[in-house]
């Protein structure tokens, strides 16, 4: 285990120091992707996409277009024969035999400007048969559906996935803990319910966007708006038959992910086309529209829940069943079903559990991985089937949440023992907060008020070797170098990662410096900048390479003055001997040594820490009990809380008050932390109101921002209160968990809760828009 | 495709710029004038990341043809600090915490540079309304908006 007790103050680590990037981003000089120059050589890619949602493609002509004056290559599926794919390994870089959804690949052009492709794109004649589509991942599931995948069985498969061959199911988690069927009896109240979460998009603001290039050396370098420049550096390599020494990934700032910029999306498509025009960059921007239903999406879930709990409101049985529409492959979407499945309760303790989750196969867009990771979805079920309990059983909503939710040392669903948890503090300061059980009227008599209440888990969802990687180097002025492959996408990790070395080798936080882009050829390697893992796992390794860093300082200066390094510290950047009280200033030591007494040789050198840090304590899960000894690695837990007013006239949901708290094990940056939480809450809030892609028979109806509405800055005038709960982790630095993703998770099971306490409703799903719940209050003959 | 030669001021220069007629201002000074700090959201007038200031107005630079700017006066985001003197809503922002990915960011103090420009002393709301057209997908506006105070009070100081 790494050593975070070396801090010694002055310390930024639990300080809100300024963040590092914010000089470039204020001033226009941070360089993202689409800002890079490549010359007049630059050829831009186009994408012939699918218009129907399944069907056989019986012949392409690529003939006109090949002719058309500047186009330099026209690529389909003929041209790249093997799948890829990050878990399950089913889909092709372009479509081969079969689309299967509205946007997929089929063909592409590279032209010497961005109009001839487009125009070249229309002079591409493709013939299709239509098949019958699947829309539904009930119906999907059954025997009755037509087969999106008939190959599935042959697929390249890791261990962990589960996909029913014959079927459209990708993957089939199950938890079979207990005997829920013997246990209903034991129930004194038992409710069931039924909710449908729709599809949502990332909507980063900065636009997907790739350029490939292929040298004669047999080198491929692709820059990259990316999350996973490792990822992407060995699934492209892998798929293209070549060493990941020879791929190279260039990542600069990333404008915005949430997870759409993870894996390999789009990437793969312009490092194809560059294959065949070597020696050209080949450039592809996606436009807004192919943003919206070309890239991976939140996939859309059915859950159907039955849940119950004896005559002292003691949880007992739960039967929870997941359809998640993964869409025509499946990506993330299968570890998605996995995790939704092993954390299937939310945070509560159920002696015993049937799910199962579902990954099925539809004619959707391709589901991703999107802030939560399946987490919003699940608990938007969970959480209001918890509230109709509490209610059935006569127990206030919150009381009912404390007797009931996972506490320290408890048994978990999947066998897993609780790391110490600071869930309870996080619900009683949401419930202080939002002032729980005090009703207040409603400002006017046109409004109804009401509040609700939701709690969160989260795990990361990753394989159980992740691992993180980092160095720290000396600069001649004294200035340190921080080395590491995790990426910025606005959370702010340079500015943590900085502030822990500062606080691991004992000098000013402005002397640290962490800078993109991320190079897979030069920085050191990091899994992915996902699952909020980034401050506890490069954060270990990057407290590492500091500790390896300072011991490499110290046993330079105790050789120099004979003395132990065990007497000598580092403090505000000075090396003291606690024994002599000599002193000498690190920079004096980081690159250049240090001259022996009358110059007669020298000791030292230049100092480079290095670190790294995986866990290694994670087990698999039995296929039929989804039971192990531990699932994963740790969980970050919360509760939100909502308080609104619902005009009466119009359906508009105003929120009031909010608030949030959060065990975060130790905030290394409190006023980063708070960032991520006023913009989860926002997020969060903006899907559970506005935000649905329409699809219809597969085809997105609303794919720009004026029909599909994010919050803007108007949505957003509400008070938020917010709670940081440090209970830490053992094995984090100083004590820290990620907290990324988390605050969106409980957010539209909230304001469902403050909605059904407001209006006596309860919704199938969310967006709850103005005109949803207006027609809903009409229907129950509240409004007239 | 014709090319035409218009006389711009841009950030305080003049300059002679040729563009092809149906690029419109953003591709002119991404790609023309290497000005890459404003940003391509959406291409369609929507997102609000390529606001510039048009003869002091905000607008949406994907939304206008660089031809139509002859003899016009832009600033954009480089342009906002003077002799490495940031202006005081970039100092605010930063304070505030308004910066995440930082990809809406110039847009928004573009805008909030006009608002402050136009209306010294702004309410919340106001604050509000000049941001409705610069969309973010991090912060939740909740420190941009602070920043934009504490900007209104700084260049009152």
């Amino acid at each position: 285990m790494t050593k975070t007790d070396t801090t010694t103050p002055p310390s930024p680590v639990g300080e809100s120091v300024p963040r590092l990037d914010v000089l470039e981003k204020v001033t226009g000089a941070a360089i993202y992707t689409d800002d890079i120059p490549f010359g007049p050589g630059l050829l831009y890619a186009r994408i012939k996409r699918s218009p129907h949602p399944h069907a056989v493609i019986k012949g392409i002509d690529v003939s006109k277009a090949e002719q058309l004056p500047g186009v330099k290559v026209v690529v389909t599926g003929d041209d790249f024969p093997k799948r890829i794919g990050l878990y399950l390994v089913d889909k092709h870089i372009f479509a081969r035999e079969r689309v299967r959804f509205i946007g997929e690949p089929v063909a592409a052009v590279a032209a010497v400007t961005e109009d001839i492709a487009e125009k070249a794109l229309d002079l591409i004649e493709i013939d299709y048969e239509p098949l019958e589509a699947v829309f539904d991942p009930v119906y999907g599931a059954s025997k009755d559906a037509p087969l999106i995948h008939p190959d599935l069985g042959e697929y390249e498969v890791p261990n962990f996935i589960f996909p029913q061959p014959g079927t459209n199911i990708a993957n089939h988690f199950k938890v079979r803990r207990g005997d829920v069927e013997n246990a209903w009896k034991d129930c004194a109240k038992i409710v069931t319910a039924e909710f449908y979460i729709p599809h949502v998009q990332h909507v980063p603001i900065e636009p997907h966007v790739a350029v490939a290039k292929f040298d004669d050396d047999g080198t491929v370098t692709l820059w990259a708006a990316s999350q996973s420049p490792f990822a992407q550096r060995n699934l492209i390599a892998q798929s293209l038959g070549i060493s990941q020494s020879d791929m190279r990934v260039i990542a600069p700032f990333v404008g915005g992910g949430f997870g759409c910029k993870a894996g390999v999306t789009m990437e793969a498509l312009p490092v194809a086309i560059a294959s065949k025009v070597k020696g050209r960059p080949v450039k592809l921007l996606l436009t807004r529209e192919e943003e919206f239903y070309t890239n991976f999406v939140r996939q859309a879930l059915v859950i159907k829940l039955k849940m119950g709990c004896d005559a002292e409101g003691n949880l007992v049985a739960l039967h929870n069943t997941m359809y998640w529409d993964g869409g025509a492959s499946t990506e993330y979407g299968v570890n998605i079903t996995r995790a939704g499945g092993y954390n299937s309760t939310g945070p509560y303790i159920f002696q015993n559990v049937h799910t199962d989750s579902l990954c099925v196969y539809t004619n959707h867009p391709i589901g991703g991985a999107y802030r939560g990771f399946g987490m919003s979805e699940l608990h938007t079920g969970i959480e209001q089937c918890i509230d109709m309990l509490a209610e059935e059983i006569g127990m206030d909503k919150v009381e009912f949440r404390l007797k009931n939710c996972v506490k320290t040392d408890d048994i978990i669903l999947t066998g897993m023992t609780m790391h110490p948890t600071g869930l309870s503090e996080c619900i009683q300061k949401v419930a202080k907060a939002i002032d729980w059980g005090q009703k207040k009227k409603p400002s006017s008599p046109n409004k109804l008020r009401g509040k609700g209440l939701a709690l969160m888990w989260k795990a990361p969802s990753m394989p159980p070797n992740a691992g993180s990687s980092a160095e720290v180097k000396f600069n001649e002025d004294g200035t340190i170098t921080v080395g590491v492959g995790g990426q910025e996408i606005g959370q702010g990790t340079f500015t943590a990662m900085a502030q822990m070395v500062a606080g691991v080798m004992g000098v000013p936080y402005d002397w640290v410096r962490v800078r993109g882009p991320l190079d897979t050829r030069y920085s050191p390697y990091e899994w992915q900048t996902v699952a909020s893992r980034l401050t506890w796992s490069m954060g270990n390794a990057v407290v590492a390479a500091a500790s390896d860093a300072r011991k490499q300082l110290l046993d330079v200066a105790a050789d120099h003055w004979e003395e132990n390094p065990d007497d000598l510290d580092i403090k505000s950047g000075k090396i003291i001997s606690y024994v002599s009280e000599r002193e000498m200033s690190v920079k004096e030591v980081g690159v250049y040594g240090l001259p022996n007494e009358n110059f007669e040789g020298w000791k030292g050198g230049p100092i480079v820490g290095r670190g790294n840090f995986m866990p290694t304590y994670v087990t698999n899960l039995d296929f039929e009990t989804g039971q192990g000894e531990r699932a994963v690695v740790h969980y970050t837990t919360g509760a939100q809380a909502f308080e609104i007013e619902i005009d009466k006239e119009t359906g508009k949901i105003e929120v009031i008050n909010a608030a949030s708290a959060f065990d975060i094990g130790k905030a290394i940056n409190p006023e980063l932390v708070k960032a991520q939480i006023e913009g989860g809450i926002v997020q969060g809030l903006s899907s559970a109101i506005l935000e649905q892609m329409i699809l219809k028979d597969g085809a997105m109806q609303n794919p720009s921002f004026v029909d599909y509405r994010i919050a803007s800055a108007v949505d957003i005038p509400f008070n938020h209160h917010i709670d940081i709960v440090e209970v830490p982790q053992d094995d984090g630095p100083w004590g820290a968990r990620g907290i990324g993703e988390h605050p969106m998770v409980p957010s539209a099971a909230a304001l469902a809760n403050a909605i059904y306490d407001a209006t006596g409703l309860r919704l199938e799903g969310p967006p709850f828009s103005s005109e949803k719940i207006y027609l809903a209050m009409l229907d129950a003959g509240m409004v007239e | 495709m014709t090319v035409h030669t218009i006389t711009v001021n841009i950030n305080g220069e003049d300059e002679l710029v040729e563009v092809p007629g149906h690029w419109t201002l953003l591709q002119m000074l991404r790609y023309r004038m290497g000005l890459t700090g404003t940003k391509n959201g959406c291409a369609g007038g929507e997102c609000g990341a390529c606001t510039v200031m048009l003869n002091g107005a905000p607008v949406n630079s994907c939304m206008v043809l660089g031809v139509e700017c002859d003899e016009a006066e832009i600033i954009t985001v480089e342009g906002l600090s003077q002799d490495g003197q940031l202006d005081p809503v970039q100092d605010a922002i930063i304070e505030a915490g308004g910066v995440q990915c930082g990809f809406c960011t110039p847009g928004v103090l573009i805008s909030a540079r006009a608002l402050l420009d136009r209306t010294p002393n702004p309410t919340e709301a106001e604050i509000q309304d000049a941001l409705v057209g610069n969309l973010c997908r991090c912060t939740g506006y909740v420190r941009i908006i602070e920043g934009i105070k504490q900007a209104a009070k700084l260049q009152k100081t």
